[in-house]
């Protein structure tokens, strides 16, 4: 058996990494997305500025664009690493989009990022667009790839346990991609990618705004960020509403958490605005509700319900006795593959092995298996409430104040007055890091929020993950989190810096005249005079 | 055969193809962090060295992550058997690693002499600590690695962090860093002009003899270790777990398949071949094809490898019986099939883009315009 410890601090470094290369990632998505829209303005148009705009904007991309690539090499090699029972069990089935991500995705955005960066003197007008948009295509396929994967960690379909290989297997490939759950990820991931970047140039923009710099790339930087982020915001509030259609259905677990429903309701059912839940007493103290809403949101109407904790708790307790035969069956399999009988007393019982894996955790010998380990390993089927809870509630209102912002922002570009409006302005400045904590919360609705599974409802997170000793795992713990802090340092520094100098340092190519300094940040300088106007 | 046999043994040898690519593609950037401070002594000869590679490195670097992803997919035991029970050896390449993008991207963004010296310090670790460990994995392939399975595949690794470490691992690791200093040379050879170009000649030649020694050491040394038989077991084709075969290890036995078909012996001697070609064309100048040779010469390595090994993949030195090889690690046929599928369509679109964008950067890399700051360059 894992020693309990050794998963505790895999899962702390799984977390750290995965939530750390997502500080990255959806930054990357959007902005180059972004960038392939400004450089098409340019080629149709042809202003010059947006050269400029797109040269300057990719300078800061390529900073994050580094730690991206360097988090998520470590990534790619993290499931063999630390889950290594995951990786053999799945690697069948989530393995594939892994090596597609690869093939299709990373090849394509890597090759052309360096002649996106590189190839501005050797390639004509069209083909450096052609680049552009090749690179912000790459990191949406990318994004799809690994949320195919993703995805069947949410809703394992496509697949089947085969007892004699004794993993999972690929049964077929398009239910594997097309699940719904997939799908509306895909859309709500990228869309948050979108919404992150507009945000962040907004916000860039407004900081030269406030300081009269730049301002004719500050300018139209900002309305097409307000104008992109309008839409996008939207469209991740439109798919998050989706999202949770979706978990209503294959993870009343999470759902449950997320709204923290410990007991049965009547429909139509309230949704708890505020609430404090308290997991051990299974009930939510100092409640601010709002009447009928939640039926409305995850049933889409009136008069439906979804079952509460107490219920599933006793769903999972039906499904553990069920799931102990399967395991037992699987264990004599193991020693004689060809046992009928193990065999057909596998496939009576093999829809709820996972949860005979359950309470294996408290049961190594499921022969001698006890009323209160089952009841120890139900109540474990449950995610920790509060956290997914608080972390979903996050996620939205993150999301509502980005739309009332950005609604505000597009208002007040298209009036061409955005660039008097100092809290405005302000405000964007300040909004930098709401995007990166949504997805951030977003993250651990979705991860915590699926626990005690790796895959759900088919195998339990305490045998997912390799077999060290506490000591290897503190020391690769302690060493991810010193050289990432290092990095992420470093990361600030140079952004904050290239930001300070401004779009003539890391902008134009030297075809056009030589732009004077601008002066250091904080004072007006008189590089705005100078600048080409469009 | 059948279909399942066939989708297994075309696997294995896209897995050689990829490893190959891998070491090629990266090793030649890696290379090149390793000689960076050898072939460029001024900070701008230094800048022209990272612009040579400075295009392409994140594209090369994908070969490294796609082997990764396809042993995950098409050999899921052997992703988690061996990435966890390398577990510190894994995080020295990771911790090394990923380095590397940083220093590409963050080194010229400030002048200061200081921050440049500590990221060519560090390129030159995150290039040299990760070929090691490459080739070290493949040396301890052939000694057998110590690991069990339980009855539901979980996998114990009870070796130590310097057990990887014997010294043949060491040799194997050494000829890897030799093999990516001698590419990492032709390749700054066919970017760079005068004083760069010579001492990159110089070196390319060292490295190739270099190369060549250790190869043949190893050649030598390997009918002492003790090889792995498959004497019993389903065998290919069938669904199995590695708890159904039984294997034997006898001094030697790395070499059979050479022994039973002499015609083998063509793929090391296209190793050395490659070797000593490349010695000869840096030696004439002619680095375009000296690179072409490094190529062959890694082709002949790794085929080597693969030869011998076959069909173990990852031999157990704990209980023999439980090696890992193709037939019991595979996915399974429709993961492999469906697989196959995607490779034979996106590896050519691949090797096609990226022939052109190593053609539209093609020539060499102008010190003018880098100083001037005339060029997007690092
Ligand atoms: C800018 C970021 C952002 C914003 C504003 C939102 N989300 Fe989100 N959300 C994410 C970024 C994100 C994410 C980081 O991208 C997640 C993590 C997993 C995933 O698929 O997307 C996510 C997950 C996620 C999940 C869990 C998915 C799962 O269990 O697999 C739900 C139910 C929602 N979101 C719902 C919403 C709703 C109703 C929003 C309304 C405002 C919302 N999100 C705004
Ligand atoms: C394909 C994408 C992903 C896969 C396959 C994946 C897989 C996993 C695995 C195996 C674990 C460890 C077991 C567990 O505790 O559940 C985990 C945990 C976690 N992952 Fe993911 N993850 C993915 C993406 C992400 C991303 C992008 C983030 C965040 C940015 C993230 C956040 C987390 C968090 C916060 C946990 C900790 C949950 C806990 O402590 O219980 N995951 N995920
Ligand atoms: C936890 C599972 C994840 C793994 C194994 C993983 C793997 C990787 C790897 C290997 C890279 C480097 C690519 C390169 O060198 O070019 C990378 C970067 C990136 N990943 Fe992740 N990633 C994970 C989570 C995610 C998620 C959830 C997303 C998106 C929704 C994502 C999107 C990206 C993007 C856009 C990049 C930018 C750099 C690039 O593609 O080159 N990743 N990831």
């Amino acid at each position: 058996m894992i020693d309990g410890t050794v998963v505790d601090l895999s899962r702390i470094q799984f977390a750290a990494t995965a939530l750390y290369h997502f500080l990255f990632v959806p930054l990357t998505l959007g902005l180059s997305f972004l960038l392939a829209a400004m450089e098409t303005v340019y080629v149709t148009t042809g202003k010059r500025i947006y050269k400029q705009m797109a040269q300057f904007w990719g300078g800061l991309f390529m900073i994050n664009f580094a730690l991206g690539v360097a988090t998520g090499l470590t990534m790619e090699f993290q499931f063999g690493t630390n889950w290594s029972f995951y990786s053999s069990f799945v690697g069948d089935i989530f393995g594939a989009p892994l090596a597609i991500e690869g093939l299709m995705a990373f090849f394509m955005e890597s090759t052309f990022v360096g002649l996106m960066v590189f190839g501005w003197e050797r390639l004509s007008k069209g083909q450096h667009l052609a680049v552009t948009w090749l690179v912000a295509l790459g990191s949406n396929l990318s994004a799809l790839w690994i949320l195919v994967a993703n995805g069947f960690m949410q809703d394992p379909v496509g697949a089947a346990f085969d007892p004699i290989t004794m993993r999972m297997q690929l049964t077929s490939f398009p239910k594997l991609i097309f699940s719904p759950d997939v799908q509306s990820k895909f859309v709500h991931t990228s869309i948050a990618g979108y919404v992150t970047a507009a945000i962040f140039v907004a916000g860039v923009s407004a900081f030269y705004m406030l300081r009269r710099r730049h301002m004719p790339l500050a300018k139209r930087s900002f309305r097409m960020a307000a104008l992109f982020g309008v839409l996008a915001t939207m469209g991740v509030i439109t798919l998050g509403d989706a999202l949770g259609f979706v978990a209503a259905r294959v993870q009343p677990t999470k759902l449950a958490a997320m709204e923290g429903l410990w007991k049965a309701e009547a429909a139509p059912m309230p949704f708890n605005l505020i609430a404090f839940p308290d997991q051990a007493r299974q009930e939510n103290r100092g409640v601010v509700q709002l009447p009928d809403l939640l039926s409305l949101l995850v049933t889409h109407s009136l008069n439906r319900t979804v079952p509460a904790i107490d219920a599933l708790e006793r769903q999972a307790k039906q499904r553990i006795e069920n799931g102990i035969p399967a395991v037992q069956a699987l264990q004599a399999l193991s020693r004689d593959p060809k046992d009928a009988a193990a065999l057909a007393q596998f496939d009576a019982h093999r829809s709820d092995l996972g949860y005979g894996f359950l309470v294996q955790r408290y049961a190594p010998d499921l022969s001698k298996v006890t009323p209160a380990q089952v009841s120890e390993a139900a109540r474990d089927s449950i995610p920790p409430v509060a956290a997914v809870f608080w972390s979903f509630r996050l996620m939205v209102g993150f999301g509502l104040l980005m739309l009332v912002f950005f609604v505000l922002a597009a208002l007040y570009t298209l009036r061409n007055s955005a660039q008097e409006k100092k809290w405005l302005l302000t405000a964007a400045v300040w909004m930098i890091p709401v995007p990166f904590l949504a997805n951030e919360f977003g993250w651990l609705v979705a991860e915590l929020g699926r626990q005690p599974w790796t895959v759900f409802g088919v195998l339990p997170t305490w045998m997912s993950a390799s077999t060290h000793t506490v000591t290897y795992m503190a020391f690769s713990l302690i060493g991810f989190v010193a050289l990432y802090s290092v990095f992420i340092v470093i990361e600030i520094y140079l952004l904050v810096r290239a930001i300070r100098l401004g779009p003539t340092e890391h902008g134009d190519s030297g075809d056009e005249p030589p732009q004077p300094r601008p002066a250091p940040a904080g004072r007006p300088s008189a590089a705005h005079v100078t600048e080409p106007e469009g | 055969m059948d279909l399942y046999a066939v989708a297994q043994v075309i696997w294995w040898v896209l897995l050689g193809v990829l490893l190959m690519g891998l070491a090629v593609m990266v090793g030649m950037d890696m290379g090149v962090g390793v000689i960076l401070r050898y072939v460029g002594r001024t900070d701008l000869e230094r800048r022209v060295a990272l612009n040579i590679i400075g295009p392409h490195w994140d594209g090369n670097q994908v070969w490294f992550i796609l082997g990764g992803g396809a042993i995950f997919a098409a050999f899921p035991l052997i992703y988690a058997t061996a990435f966890s029970g390398f577990y510190v050896v894994m995080l020295l390449l990771l911790w090394t690693m990923i380095l590397r993008p940083l220093g590409f991207e963050y080194r010229s963004l400030i002048a200061r002499a200081a921050w440049r010296e500590v990221w060519d310090w560090t390129l030159f670790v995150s290039g040299a600590v990760p070929m090691i460990v490459f080739g070290a994995a493949f040396g301890n392939l052939f000694r057998g690695v110590p690991f069990h399975f339980e009855w539901n595949m979980t996998s114990f690794y009870t070796g130590s962090f310097l057990g990887l470490l014997n010294p043949f691992a060491i040799v194997t690791g050494v000829l890897s860093l030799a093999l990516a200093t001698m590419m990492g040379s032709l390749t700054v050879m066919n970017g760079a002009e005068g004083a760069m170009y010579q001492r990159a000649r110089g070196l390319a030649q060292v490295a190739a003899a270099v190369a060549i020694a250790l190869f043949a050491i190893c050649g030598f040394w390997v009918r002492a270790i003790p090889g792995y038989r498959l004497t019993g077991g389903p065998g290919s084709g069938v669904p199995q777990t590695p708890l159904q075969q039984s294997v034997v290890t006898a001094p030697g036995a790395w070499l059979t398949h050479f022994e039973a078909h002499p015609i083998l012996w063509i793929v090391p001697l296209a190793g050395f071949a490659g070797m000593l070609g490349a010695w000869l064309a840096s030696r004439a100048g002619r680095s375009h094809l000296g690179w072409w040779l490094g190529a062959l010469a890694w082709i002949g390595v790794i085929g080597t490898a693969g030869a011998a090994l076959f069909p173990f993949m990852l031999p157990s030195s704990t209980d023999p019986s439980m090696s890992l090889t193709l037939w019991n690690s595979s996915s399974s046929e429709m993961t492999l099939l469906w697989m196959a599928g995607f490779t034979a369509v996106f590896v050519p679109l691949i090797l096609w883009y990226t022939g052109w964008a190593f053609w539209v950067m093609r020539g060499k890399v102008s010190a003018e315009k880098i100083a001037r700051g005339d060029e997007h360059a690092y």
